[in-house]
Parts: C-alpha cells; sequence; structure tokens
C-alpha cells in the first residue's frame, strides 16, 4: 500500500497530480512545472518533503560511531547546527546513500536520509551501531516542509514559533536551528537560498497552509527534479547506487582522506580505486535539439562509450541538460544516441544555475 | 472533462484523427495524453513524404517528464507537418485538438478510421484506464 506524508489532503484539495514515488503517494506537480521551477529560482516554492526520512545518532559514541559511518568526517562539524553532506558506504565502497547530518552537540546528531532507501539504511545504520555505545531513532512522526527560492527567508522567518524566527534569520548557509520539536536547517536541492523546516506532524497543515497564505507557491516532486538537475546535485538511485563508489558519481569533493587513520566503511575499497583513472563525471548541454535522458549513450571522440544518468529539461537554460558518467578520455564535446541518432553536446562541470543564475560560461 | 470533440475519432494510444473536407486526415494528441505529460518541450516531427503504416511510429513527444512516441492511426502519405511546434511545443499543452495538431496524412483508405473509437467512448476508455 502507498504510504501517505500528512499533507496528502493538502495537496490534493490544491488538484496536484499525485504519483507513487518510491512508495510514496506524491505531488509530481499541481499545473506547470515549468511555472514551480521559475517561481523557486525568481521567488519562492515550497515543497513536501516529509517521505524522507529523519534519524536521530544519540548517545556518548555518537561522533565516534558517525566517523566510522560515513565517508565525510564529522570532527568537521565544530558550531552547534552545523550540517554535513556525506556518503554512506558499504564495504567495497558501494553508496548505500547519501545524506546530510547537522551536529547538535557531541553526543547528538541528527540525519536526513532519502525515502526510497529507508528500510535499507535502517537495517545498515543499526547493525553497524552494534558496539557503539548509541541510540538510533527514526523520527517518523516528523513532517518535512523545503522551502526554497531568494524570497524564502523572508516568507518563513516571521512564521516561526516564538524566538525561533529570530535565530533562522541569522543562520549561515548549511546550518540550523531549533525550538522544541521544530528544526529548521538552511538546506536544499534546488540551487537556491532556503530552509528545510522539520517540525511536529500535527504541526505541518497549519504551517502549509500559512506558507500557501503568505504566497509560497506549491511546487512538486516534478519541479524538484528539474531544479536538482541543474544545480548539478545527484540523486540517489540515478546517478549513483551501491554498484558506484563516490570518486565516480562526481562525489570525490565528500570523501575525507584525513585524518589517514580514521577507519571509515568503504576506506580500503575506496583507497584502492584512487590509485586507478576512474571513470569521471560530468555535465552535458545538447547542442542539436532532442531531449537529453537517463541511460542514453554518450560517445567519446575516441569511440569510448559513457552513459548519461540523469537528464531533461532545464526550464531556466531553455535547452536540454544532463549528467553522466563517461571514461577519463572525454573531450570538450562528445556525441548522444538518441533514439539512433547522434547528437552533438558539449561538455561542461556539472552545475548548470546556482542562485537564479546560468553557470555555463558561453551562455 | 467532457471536451472531447465529436467531430473526430481517437485511438487507444491517444492520438485524435480528424478526416477533412480535402480526404486527408489530421493527426494530433489528445487533451487528456497532454494533461498526462505535463509540460511538452520537444516535439521529433516525421518528414514529409514519409509514408507511414497504420500503427507505426512516426513521432515523438517530449514533455519534461517523458518521451511519448505518436502512433499513425491510419496508412498513407505524410503531407503537412506542424512546424511552429519545433520552436512552440508547449502549444500542444495550451490547444491539443487546434492549434497543437502535429501532421495530415493522405490517407489510403479512410474506411481505418472506422476502427478508432468515437469521442464517448474514447472518455470511458480513459474514465477506465
Amino acid at each position: 500500500m502507498t504510504k501517505k506524508t500528512i499533507l496528502n489532503d493538502a495537496h490534493r484539495e490544491l488538484g496536484a497530480r499525485m504519483v507513487d514515488f518510491g512508495g510514496w503517494d506524491m505531488p509530481v506537480n499541481y499545473g506547470s512545472q515549468i511555472d514551480e521551477h521559475h517561481e523557486v529560482r525568481k521567488a519562492v516554492g515550497m515543497f513536501d518533503v516529509s517521505h524522507m526520512t529523519v534519524i536521530d545518532i544519540n548517545g556518548t559514541q555518537a561522533k565516534p560511531f558517525l566517523q566510522y559511518l560515513l565517508a565525510n568526517d564529522v570532527t568537521k562539524l565544530t558550531r552547534q547546527g552545523h550540517a554535513l553532506y556525506s556518503c554512506m558506504l558499504n564495504k567495497t565502497a558501494g553508496i548505500i546513500d547519501d545524506l546530510i547530518v547537522y551536529f547538535l552537540d557531541d553526543t547528538h546528531y541528527r540525519m536526513v536520509v532519502n525515502a526510497s532507501t529507508r528500510d535499507k539504511d535502517l537495517a545498515w545504520i543499526e547493525k553497524q551501531a552494534g558496539p557503539f555505545d548509541v541510540t538510533v531513532n527514526e523520527r517518523p512522526t516528523l513532517a518535512m516542509i523545503a522551502v526554497q527560492g531568494p524570497k524564502a527567508r523572508q516568507k518563513v522567518c516571521p512564521l516561526l514559533p516564538d524566538r525561533l524566527g529570530f535565530s533562522a534569520a541569522e543562520i549561515k548557509p548549511f546550518s540550523a536551528c531549533w525550538f522544541g520539536e521544530w528544526f529548521v536547517g538552511r538546506t536544499g536541492y534546488t540551487g537556491e537560498d532556503g530552509f528545510e523546516i522539520i517540525l511536529p506532524e500535527n504541526k505541518a497543515e497549519g504551517f502549509w497552509k500559512q506558507l500557501l497564505e503568505v504566497g509560497v507557491k506549491p511546487c512538486g516532486l516534478g519541479a524538484r527534479d528539474t531544479l536538482r538537475l541543474e544545480a548539478g546535485m545527484n540523486l540517489y538511485g540515478q546517478d549513483m547506487d551501491e554498484s558506484k563508489h563516490p570518486l565516480e558519481s562526481g562525489l570525490g569533493w565528500t570523501v575525507a582522506w584525513q585524518p589517514e587513520d580514521r577507519d571509515f566503511i568503504g576506506r580500503s575499497a575506496l583507497e584502492a580505486n584512487r590509485k586507478q583513472t576512474n571513470d569521471q563525471f560530468v555535465g552535458l548541454i545538447l547542442e542539436d535539439k532532442g531531449i537529453l535522458r537517463g541511460h542514453q549513450t554518450v560517445v567519446l571522440d575516441d569511440g569510448l562509450k559513457g552513459e548519461i544518468t540523469s537528464g531533461g529539461y532545464s526550464p531556466t537554460m531553455e535547452r536540454s541538460i544532463a549528467l553522466a558518467r563517461v571514461p577519463a578520455t572525454i573531450g570538450k564535446t562528445c556525441k548522444i544516441d538518441i533514439r539512433g541518432k547522434l547528437k552533438e553536446a558539449t561538455v561542461v562541470k556539472p552545475c548548470f544555475v546556482r542562485q537564479g543564475k546560468v553557470q555555463i560560461e558561453n551562455e | 472533462m467532457s471536451n472531447t470533440p465529436d467531430d473526430r475519432k481517437y485511438a487507444d494510444s491517444h492520438e485524435w484523427a480528424l478526416l477533412e473536407a480535402d480526404g486527408n486526415v489530421r493527426v494530433g494528441i489528445t487533451d487528456h495524453a497532454q494533461e498526462l505529460l505535463g509540460d511538452l518541450v520537444f516535439v521529433e516531427l516525421p518528414e514529409v513524404g514519409q509514408s507511414v503504416g497504420k500503427g507505426d511510429e512516426c513521432s515523438v513527444v517530449e514533455s519534461v517528464k517523458a518521451a511519448s512516441d505518436i502512433y499513425s492511426p491510419v496508412t498513407g502519405e505524410i503531407v503537412a507537418v506542424n512546424d511552429s511546434l519545433e520552436d512552440s511545443p508547449e502549444v500542444i499543452n495550451h490547444s491539443p485538438y487546434d492549434d497543437g495538431w502535429i501532421f495530415i496524412i493522405k490517407p489510403v483508405d479512410t474506411a481505418e478510421l472506422d476502427d478508432l473509437l468515437e469521442a464517448d467512448g474514447y472518455e470511458s476508455f480513459t474514465e477506465d484506464e
């Protein structure tokens, strides 16, 4: 049976087109997903992301446990509320999931992991936690709303309870503040400024409706996907999975190699890969007409082949873009096999749009 | 949602086919189809002069979400395509039954249209789908 977030009725009242997304009945759009996309780039939009999984890691050994569990190093987190993006690897360095971990204090951390990987993540984390003095608490009764766009902060702060609005107005990007069960992170998945707000389920519908009243546009998973693709952010299950390691997924920057004696899960397998030439993770812009899609074949000038992992239409650039895993010999251009025809594409860094601006130089 | 025009026939693959006064058949996709696809961003048109068989894939419409093949509802020759869709594929979203037509076929046998659904038949088909 498909699961529903606490906002399911609110989406239906707004006339959302609903789809099954990893077992959850979620809104894909509320009308035009391109309009929703532009609204986030230019003003502010909101997404129900309550299907995502919040896991609290508490205990005297919370820090050493997370240093072992994650490929990035939580000791980088020194300020209360500071957040870190990391992969969680298996023994062969395959990516079990990507996640955000927030530092509350030395014995309390909060992780937000993907919805589609919830069961295997929890099983893995609980298994690895065995020898450590920690508790692993999933928080299924918390809802989560992402409010994203250049006007997100000015719309959200006045609606937060008590003094939380003042704190939220002050926090830096990739930081969080909280009050009771309300937790506000200045994070997101769109390439725009904004907040991800974790709150008690029984407050979620009221907060959603308050945001609607002040003009925040509801946006679905369709716009969320084009926004993250333009921002060059990987999607788990498409751009990486357990058969791929971070170095061939454009995520080498999230692996903390120092200190050298930190033994995180997957480290030894990853060290071996580090010494060889791995596939590269690149951005592509289609120069011909058409639309790039996941699984299309990339043909290099030397005849070697790669694969598009995520592709689609960029509403901001009004052309098609993609993320692709390709051999390291890739040049400045390549060809893409679209229904048997080879189309011309330009190779770029995998970050197309940030903060409303196109990042590609020749644009 | 009973805005399905009753002057034309419908395929269960969501194309409409309109027999025109000159005996040619104009083809597009239904309102239901464009709504399912969402914002359209690319149309790959067939070539004028191309021969197509009934049920052949002869065009592709792509939305932000997905690509969808368009099947020819009749056998014949493509005699015109809607070039304006190359620059403005979203016309199909706004006007699926008029300005958003995709191509025109000179049919070999208009009796092939008899195999298609009437407007009310298509509507009940989409309700059951």
